[in-house]
């Protein structure tokens, strides 16, 4: 108890060197918690946004279908095991029907992904509703993500032709209408594909209730489909996680410049306080101190550094975090390219382990930084220390 | 029955490495100090006053002989014990004061009893008590940057014997001070050895000081010249 309070007074004694060290503690403690809570954010709302748009309760997948090798598509389609035809009968699941086509936008040729999806379908948030309304000129009412509008250069009412094989391998071609452009920060759902009434696909292609996939709602349970494969919710997001934590290693080197650079100041302090501080040293242990005390109160008295850093940062840190947490990050035009679904504002999630494993963290590493230079105490004679040498 | 001594040195060596050589600062150094003595140990610089006054504070330890301070061989003992016999029986006063700067007056007399577990109460006591024999009890807020140095080394002198140690080791303590100062805290010192029976030992060459001692002790070359009871004619200064 006395330590720890010569501690405190030794620290707060010693006036703006311990300020300027506590605000460099603290900045790192609000920069490092600001940039691990931006990946959270970053991996929680794009785990959201897929679960959302794309992978519901996870997906029951016809057998011969790999979401990676478009060739398998051809074959890659069949009626609904009858357990799987229950759930999309009672809206507990959507079933997908995918078909290779062509797309012909003023001249030019796009291969795309058509999608066949239930207009009236809940499971998904995509705007499918659009579809239902039938189409002035009877052309297939088609809509699409704003990233594949974009690459087309079609807005919403552009009429193109549509080409795509049929069961049997036949060409057929169609009219089609953007009916609608829909913003979603889930790539996976935009880029390269198009989106048309289930009905309609089986009808153009001839696969009279069949489908590729069935996305089930969330907390639905898995039901046995025959030789239908599982891709639950984890393999989609695992891939997604293997990406945040690939884009984690900036955000790592970030976190340990900071951590660096304020435990160089403390360990600076450290090693600055034990040449100058040595006669007091001297003094301590002429009072009756032994060697271990002084090393421990040294010790405490960087330690304490990070006690209250932590505390200026919660003064500011605390509105500042939960302002932006609220507010949002901006986030800039590019950043499709990182490959996740992230919205135009990013929100960082700052939870209550994130703030207490960096603080305790911290609070360890400036313990040890610390502790390191105070080891010289240990060789240190005390009638050297008197005159204010080293041993 | 005669009481046991307070100190006593047997040939008492210490030597210290110089690179290659050997300077021996105590060369056999034999004496004997009762509770109670107003003693000083006086020579030239580099005579080994300094470092016998840190032998018998267990801060040093001897090279060869036997240092008994209290019944405590300081040759023998650990870090440890070191620190305790420090901390419960001896009061050093420096030189330079050693004063904690950014402790107040006060809290650098408390101090010395933090370590002891006094209570509170019984601390406050015992640090106001010692602040009014050095005549700073109005002083009790102050830092040590405010002080003047004869109040600096009045401030060391109570933060040795708040804790009513049974040997004060001084070691120049006028050596910073005008005069008067001088003359001041060795009277102050004189009356707390008087007054509470604590023994001190300094380690000096300034006459003024000379002038108090009961006792004097002449180191040379790390032999004891010549070891003489005095008549203190400072006292009556």
């Amino acid at each position: 108890m006395t330590l720890l309070k010569l501690a405190i007074k030794n620290l707060l004694g010693a006036g703006l060197r311990t300020w300027l060290n506590v605000f460099v503690l603290s900045l790192s403690f609000v920069l490092i918690i600001f940039s691990q809570g931006l990946i959270q954010g970053m991996n929680r709302q794009a785990e959201g946004a897929m679960i959302a748009s794309e992978v519901g309760g996870g997906h029951l997948q016809h057998p011969a279908y790999d979401p990676y090798d478009p060739l398998t598509l051809t074959d890659a389609h069949g009626p609904l095991p009858a357990p799987l035809a229950a759930l999309a009968a009672s809206g507990k699941a959507v079933p997908v029907l995918i078909a290779q086509g062509t797309i012909y936008p003023e001249g030019r040729l796009y291969t795309v992904l058509v999608k066949g999806v239930d207009p009236g379908q809940t499971v998904l948030n995509i705007p499918t509703s659009f579809l239902a309304a039938p189409t002035e000129g009877g052309e297939v009412p088609i809509i699409i993500g704003t990233r594949m509008a974009k690459t087309t250069g079609l807005k919403k009412g552009d009429t193109f032709t549509l080409q795509w094989r049929d069961a049997r391998g036949t060409f057929d071609a169609l009219d089609a209408k953007v009916v609608e452009i829909f913003s979603t920060s889930v790539q996976t759902v935009d880029s390269g594909q198009i989106w048309i009434p289930l009905d309609r696909l089986r009808e153009m292609t001839g696969l009279s209730g069949e489908a590729t996939f069935v996305v089930l709602a969330p907390g639905t349970p898995i039901p046995k489909a025959g030789d239908w494969v599982l891709r639950s919710r984890d393999d989609f997001l695992a891939d997604l996680r293997a990406m945040v934590e690939a884009k984690t290693v900036g955000s790592t080197i970030v976190y340990i410049v900071f951590l660096a650079l304020a435990m160089l100041a403390i360990f600076d302090t450290q090693v600055l306080s034990i040449f100058r501080r040595r006669r007091e040293m001297g003094t301590l242990m002429a009072l009756g101190f032994t060697r271990g005390k002084v090393i421990a109160l040294f010790t405490l008295e960087g330690m304490f550094n990070g006690v209250l850093g932590a505390l200026v940062a919660a003064v500011y840190g605390i509105p500042l975090l939960a302002w932006i947490a609220r507010t949002g990050w901006a986030m800039p035009a590019n950043v499709d390219s990182y490959g996740f679904a992230i919205g135009e504002r990013l929100f960082p999630s700052f939870g209550l382990g994130l703030v207490a494993g960096t603080t305790l963290l911290v609070l360890l590493v400036t313990t040890i930084v610390s502790f390191l230079p105070t080891r010289r105490i240990a060789r240190l004679k005390p009638t050297d220390a008197l005159r204010g040498r080293t041993s | 029955m005669t009481e046991e001594p307070l100190i006593v040195t047997k040939d008492l060596k210490k030597i210290y490495a110089m690179g290659p050589h050997k300077l021996e600062a105590l060369a056999g150094v034999n004496l004997t100090f009762a509770r109670g003595e107003f003693a000083g140990l006086v020579g030239p610089s580099g005579s080994g006053k300094t470092t016998l006054l840190n032998i018998l504070g267990s801060l040093d330890v001897p090279t060869e002989g036997s240092a008994m301070v209290m019944g405590r061989a300081i040759e023998t003992l650990s870090h440890k014990e070191a620190a305790r016999l420090r901390n419960r029986h001896i009061g050093f006063i420096f030189q330079t004061f050693n004063l904690l700067p950014v402790y107040s007056v006060y809290e650098n007399v408390e101090f010395a009893l933090l370590l002891l577990g006094d209570p509170p109460a019984e601390r406050r006591r015992k640090v106001m008590a010692a602040l009014e024999w050095v005549h700073l009890a109005d002083r009790v807020k102050s830092r040590p940057a405010q002080l003047s140095g004869g109040e600096s080394q009045r401030v060391a002198i109570a933060r040795a014997v708040v804790k009513r140690p049974d040997l004060v080791l001084a070691d120049e303590p006028t050596a910073n001070l005008d005069a008067e100062n001088s003359h001041n805290i060795l009277r102050t010192m004189e009356r707390l050895n008087r007054e509470l029976g604590t023994t001190f030992l300094f380690a000096t060459h300034d006459a003024k000081v000379m002038q108090y001692l009961r006792r004097k002790i002449t180191l040379v070359d790390g032999r004891v010249a010549a070891d003489e009871m005095t008549e203190a004619s400072g006292a009556r200064l």
